[in-house]
């Protein structure tokens, strides 16, 4: 399916999302729906779960318990499905810090699939959207934290995902990098996002729902 | 081509690249059985070293060189992400214990290359084992890179990994070990290249390669979960 593409099925769908470290609970009966092509805002103080959510959205982390469907696949079990759908930029940008900035998004872009010319044409693309070409080649550990989040945000975007998964994605981003990564990941480009803040005001205009979670992972009623 | 074999290679790739680059496994393994040999030549007081002396040396020195990349194997992936980024990547996570399995095999045979003529001139008095020691170096190499990323996929989480990869990995190796040294024995005699068992031995070797192979191919995608 196309971003953003009309359907009654919605983006994203929790019922009771739960999820314990041990005896720590960080998400505690979380709900929500959200259609496809709109943003979901998720606001919270530290320790509030908003990373974990993302994470299980991400497929990186199982739920505990509760329903999660996210683009028509259930989680955990379809994840597999979801994989390659979504775009997650998280507090790491993970690139390898050996590597140049373009032999990372070459790494990422083969694991998607995306390779030979398409692909270099597409890191090209991005590298002059963020401003990084006459950086590209320098080694991810000779840059700076927000050159490296242009790149992260590249890689994020990298296979055309249908659902965004983002957490703080302005940090480290000067005035310059936030305009040009709104290019990218900001509004208008008919994708699903998730966008985890602390600053409700920099997002909350974009956002169709917010989610205001509390210690203990508990979503707040609006 | 499939996308688990791009993956692969992609993978793969990436850490032979970085490994050129940064040189942070291979030297430090060579330097070590280089100076283990040294403290071999001076603790035993021999000039030359035969049978199960020989082959015990060779392995012991080899196998704990290999732990230095053992431990190294993961370190990249912990440290700047890239369990996530392949677990986010619609791939078969299996891709990454073939990559890293033969990256460890890579730089064990290219230790091999530099250090197993350094053994040939320090302890035997001929070059004529290491033709056939090519066919034990090469099975071993594969138990121990098999083994070697299975265990340090687990042990990378923890924060005694240093302590925990060599502590679960020295045990599984001992029967790999026992058929190296069995298979390297005659090789070393002292009257010229023997093959006593050589056969049986290769056997032992294959076997433990292929259970290992196709355990770490079978439960490695559970390792990767939360």
């Amino acid at each position: 399916m196309e971003p953003g593409q009309a359907t009654d099925e919605p983006a994203l769908s929790l019922a009771g999302l739960r999820r314990d470290y041990g005896e720590r609970t960080a998400l505690d009966g979380v709900g929500l729906r959200l259609g496809r092509g709109e943003t979901l805002l998720v606001l919270g103080p530290n320790g509030a779960g908003k990373t974990t959510l993302l994470r299980i959205l991400a497929t990186l982390l199982r739920p505990s318990s509760g329903e999660v469907q996210a683009l028509g696949c259930s989680l955990p079990d379809e994840a597999w499905k979801l994989r390659g759908k979504i775009g997650f930029l998280g507090h790491e940008p993970l690139l390898y810090r050996d590597l140049s900035g373009r032999e990372n998004l070459r790494f990422h872009a083969r694991l998607h699939g995306l390779t030979g010319e398409p692909g270099e044409a597409r890191i090209a693309e991005l590298l002059a959207a963020v401003g990084m070409e006459r950086r590209a080649e320098q080694h991810v550990a000779e840059l700076s934290a927000g050159m490296r989040q242009r790149l992260a945000i590249c890689r994020c975007v990298l296979h055309r995902p249908e659902l965004l998964l983002l957490d703080e994605p302005d940090s480290n981003l000067d005035a310059e990098g936030r305009e040009l990564a709104r290019a990218l990941i900001g509004p208008g480009a008919g994708r699903t996002r998730v966008i985890v803040s602390h600053d409700p005001e920099r997002f909350e205009a974009e956002a169709d729902q917010v989610l205001r979670l509390e210690a203990g992972g508990r979503a707040v009623a609006a | 081509m499939t996308p688990s074999r791009i993956a692969y290679i992609t993978i793969l790739a990436k850490d032979l690249r970085a490994e050129l680059r940064t040189l942070q496994s291979l030297p430090a393994m060579a330097l070590f059985a280089t100076t283990t040999f040294v403290i071999f030549r001076f603790g035993l007081d021999r000039t030359q070293l035969s049978g199960s002396l020989a082959a015990g040396v060779l392995w012991a020195t080899l196998l704990f060189a290999a732990l230095l990349g053992v431990n190294r194997l993961f370190v990249a992936e912990r440290e700047e992400g890239g369990f996530d980024a392949i677990r986010l990547a619609p791939i078969d996570r299996s891709a990454l214990f073939a990559a890293k399995a033969t990256a460890l095999f890579a730089y064990l045979f290219a230790l091999e290359l530099v250090v197993v003529p350094i053994f040939a001139l320090f302890f035997l008095g001929s070059a004529a084992a290491l033709g056939p020691l090519v066919i034990v170096l090469l099975l071993a190499d594969l138990g121990i890179a098999a083994t070697g990323t299975l265990i340090s996929s687990m042990a990378v989480h923890s924060r005694a990994r240093d302590l925990l990869g060599p502590l679960v990995l020295l045990p599984l190796v001992v029967p790999l070990m026992i058929a190296a040294t069995g298979a390297s024995e005659p090789l070393f005699a002292a009257g010229g290249v023997g093959y006593h068992r050589f056969g049986s031995w290769l056997a032992v070797l294959s076997l433990y390669d292929l259970i290992f192979l196709l355990l770490g191919w079978a439960v490695f995608d559970f390792l990767l979960e939360d």
